[in-house]
C-alpha cells in the first residue's frame, strides 16, 4: 500500500506550518506559565482538537453531527472508571489509558454510526443529539458503574503544584497534533476526496462507485475516537465526572461554532476558531460570573458567522489576500487581467 | 447474443400512481438505444429503478448476463453501468479534475492513497482534454457554465470505464453548438464500444442518433424498433397526440 503515493506532494509551506505549530505548542506553557494561563491553554487546545475532530464529519462530509458530547462523555467516564475501579494508579499512568479509550470508542460506535448514517441532514442532526441524551441517561442510571448523579471523583494526581497543569497541557497538545495530523491525512487521501463528494452530492457519488457508507463510517469512527480521547484527558484534569458536565450538549455546540468561525472544510480553521473563542468565553465567564450569559454571545456569533463569513475566517481571508495579490499584479503589468480562477467563489466586490 | 441489459416486469408505484407497469425491454450490447415517451410516461423512473436509486416494487433486472438482486448505484457502477442526471450534477466544491478522478472505481484500500494519484491525474487530464475542459481543470466545478457541467458529468462517468451509459436528457437546456458537441462525444464513445440508453425529448436528436428507439407510455413499452418504424407506429402517434 502506498501511503499517499510515491512522491508525497507536501508543500514546503505545509511542512513549515506544521513545524511552527508544533514549536508553538511546545513553548506556550513556558512563555505563559501562570496557572490561569496554562489552564486556559489546556481548554483552548482541547476545544481546538474537538472542533478539528468534529470537522471530519461535520465539515469534510457535511453531516451535521450535534451529539459528539456523547463520545466525549464516554471517554471521560472510561477514564474515571479506569482509574477508580480498575486500579490503574495515579501519576502519569492514567495517560496510558487514553489510546485504548480512543480505539475502543472508535470501534464501539460503529454499529450505532451505521444506523445514524443511514439518515441525512436534519434527521441525522436530531438523531445524533438523541444519541447523546441516551448516553447521558445511561450515565445517570447505570449507578453501579457511573454512580449516577453522584458522579465519580478521579484521584488527583501527585504532580508538583507549580507545574500542575503541564502534564495535562502536553497530553492535550499531543492529542491535538495527532488530530490535526489525522485531518491532514484524510484531506490529502482519496478518503478525503470521497468525503467531499458525499458533502456535495451523496447520491451522485454513489452512482460513480464511491463507497459512501464506508467512507462516512470511517470518518465518523475516527471523529468519535478522537473526541473520546480528549474526554479522557479532560476527566483526569478536572478529576471529577458527572453526567451533566461530561455529556454536555454545549460542548459539541461550542466545538461546532469554533469550526464554523475558523472555517470548516479547512485544516486550520477549527484551531483558529478555538484560539479566538475559548479565551473570549473564559473572559466573559470571569466578568459576568458562571452564568450562561455567554450563550447569548454564542448565538450572536453564530448568526454573524453565517451572515458575514459563511465559509469562516480562513477561507474568507485567503480569498481577500488572493484578490489583493491579483490586483497588485495587474497594476504592475497592465496587460494582465485579474484572473477569475483565483477567486474560487466568483463573488463580486 | 444475450442482452447487455434486460428488465422484466419492472413495476413501480408511487401511492396510487403507477409509474412503471410491468415494463420489460432489452438492450443489446453495442446499441445506442433511446427511451422516449410523453411526459409522465415513466422514463426517469425507469432510469432510477434500473440504476438502483429507487427500489422496484416488482420485476427483475439483469445486467451483463447476470441477474442483479437489489440493484445499488455503487455496485452497478462497478459492474459497468453509469448514468447522468437530468439537471447536470457535478460536485461544485471539488475541482474539475477531482470531479473526474473521483469516478475511478477502486478497491476500499485505495482510500488510503493520495487524493489525486499521478496515473489518475494523467487519465483524467486526457479525458478533460477530449472534452475541451483541460484549461479549467483546477477551477471548482461550481464555476462552470451549465453546458460545461453537462460535459464534465459525461467525462466523469467515462472515468469508470462503463460498458453501458444511461444519459438522462443530454441535450436539455444547452445551446445548439453544445448539442452537436454532445452528439459527437456520444458517437465517439459508441465507436469505442460503449453502449448507450438515452432518455430524450429532442426528437430530431433521437431520430438521427439512436437505434433502436423504445417508446414508453403509462409505464410500459408500446413500441420498439428503428426510428422510422416507431415514427409511423399507430400506437405511438396515439400516445403522443392523445386518442
Amino acid at each position: 500500500m502506498t501511503w499517499l503515493g510515491r512522491e508525497s506532494r507536501t508543500r514546503p509551506g505545509g511542512a513549515l506550518q506544521a513545524f511552527a505549530f508544533l514549536g508553538a505548542l511546545a513553548v506556550l506553557p513556558v512563555v505563559m506559565g501562570r496557572h490561569w494561563q496554562v489552564n486556559l491553554l489546556v481548554f483552548t487546545l482541547m476545544y481546538a482538537g474537538l472542533a478539528s475532530a468534529w470537522n471530519l464529519v461535520g465539515g469534510y462530509a457535511g453531516y451535521a453531527a450535534l451529539g459528539h458530547g456523547a463520545f466525549f462523555g464516554i471517554g471521560a467516564y472510561a477514564m474515571a472508571i479506569g482509574t477508580t475501579h480498575l486500579g490503574v494508579g495515579t501519576g502519569y499512568r492514567p495517560f496510558l489509558l487514553v489510546l485504548p479509550i480512543a480505539v475502543g470508542t472508535a470501534l464501539a460506535v460503529v454499529p450505532i454510526a451505521r444506523l445514524l448514517l443511514r439518515t441525512r441532514a436534519a434527521t441525522f442532526a436530531v438523531l445524533s443529539i438523541t444519541v447523546m441524551f441516551m448516553v447521558q441517561t445511561f450515565a445517570y442510571n447505570i449507578r453501579s458503574l457511573t454512580h449516577g448523579s453522584q458522579g465519580i471523583a478521579v484521584p488527583v494526581p501527585p504532580f508538583p503544584f507549580t507545574t500542575f497543569e503541564r502534564p495535562f497541557y502536553y497530553a492535550m497538545a499531543i492529542l491535538l497534533a495527532l488530530t490535526v495530523a489525522v485531518c491532514w491525512a484524510v484531506r490529502s487521501s482519496q478518503l478525503g476526496l470521497a468525503l467531499n463528494a458525499v458533502r456535495d452530492d451523496e447520491d451522485r457519488a454513489r452512482g460513480l462507485g464511491v463507497q459512501t457508507e464506508l467512507v462516512k463510517l470511517i470518518a465518523f469512527s475516527l471523529s468519535a475516537g478522537l473526541t473520546a480521547a480528549f474526554g479522557a484527558v479532560w476527566a483526569y484534569y478536572i478529576s471529577y465526572v458527572f453526567p451533566g458536565f461530561a455529556i454536555d450538549p454545549l460542548l459539541s455546540l461550542g466545538a461546532i461554532l469554533m469550526a464554523f468561525l475558523g472555517g470548516r472544510h479547512t485544516l486550520w480553521g477549527p484551531v483558529v476558531g478555538a484560539a479566538l473563542i475559548v479565551p473570549a468565553q473564559q473572559y466573559f465567564a470571569y466578568r459576568y460570573g458562571a452564568s450562561h450569559l455567554y450563550l447569548i454571545a454564542y448565538a450572536a456569533l453564530f448568526l454573524i458567522v453565517i451572515y458575514l463569513l459563511p465559509d469562516g475566517i480562513l477561507p474568507s481571508t485567503t480569498q481577500r489576500l488572493n484578490r489583493l495579490r491579483t490586483r497588485s499584479r495587474a497594476r504592475t503589468t497592465p496587460d494582465l487581467l485579474p484572473m477569475e480562477a483565483l477567486n474560487p467563489r466568483g463573488e463580486s466586490e | 447474443m444475450s442482452a447487455l441489459l434486460a428488465v422484466e416486469g419492472l413495476t413501480k408505484t408511487f401511492g396510487g400512481i403507477v409509474a412503471l407497469d410491468q415494463c420489460s425491454f432489452e438492450i443489446a450490447p453495442g446499441s445506442l438505444a433511446a427511451l422516449i415517451g410523453p411526459n409522465g410516461s415513466g422514463k426517469t423512473t425507469a432510469f432510477n429503478v434500473i440504476t438502483g436509486y429507487q427500489p422496484a416494487d416488482a420485476g427483475r433486472l439483469s445486467f451483463g448476463g447476470r441477474v442483479v438482486r437489489r440493484p445499488d448505484p455503487c455496485r452497478l457502477q462497478r459492474l459497468g453501468m453509469a448514468r447522468t442526471f437530468q439537471q447536470a450534477r457535478v460536485f461544485p466544491g471539488l475541482s474539475v479534475l477531482e470531479n473526474v478522478v473521483l469516478a475511478h472505481h477502486q478497491p476500499w484500500h485505495a482510500l488510503l492513497r493520495r487524493r489525486v494519484s499521478v496515473t489518475d491525474r494523467r487519465r483524467a487530464e486526457d479525458l478533460l482534454g477530449e472534452f475541451g475542459l483541460a484549461a479549467h481543470s483546477h477551477v471548482p466545478a461550481g464555476m462552470l457554465s451549465y453546458g460545461q457541467r453537462k460535459l464534465l458529468e459525461f467525462a466523469s462517468v467515462l472515468m469508470g470505464e462503463p460498458t453501458l451509459i444511461l444519459l438522462d436528457e443530454p441535450t436539455a437546456g444547452v445551446n445548439p453548438v453544445m448539442v452537436d458537441t454532445i452528439e459527437h462525444h456520444i458517437r465517439r464513445c459508441h465507436g469505442e464500444g460503449v453502449s448507450f440508453l438515452i432518455v430524450e425529448h429532442e426528437m430530431s436528436f433521437v431520430m438521427r442518433l439512436c437505434d433502436p428507439v423504445i417508446v414508453l407510455d403509462r409505464g410500459r413499452p408500446i413500441a420498439c424498433g428503428a426510428p422510422q418504424e416507431v415514427q409511423n407506429d399507430r400506437s405511438v402517434l396515439d400516445a403522443y397526440l392523445g386518442d
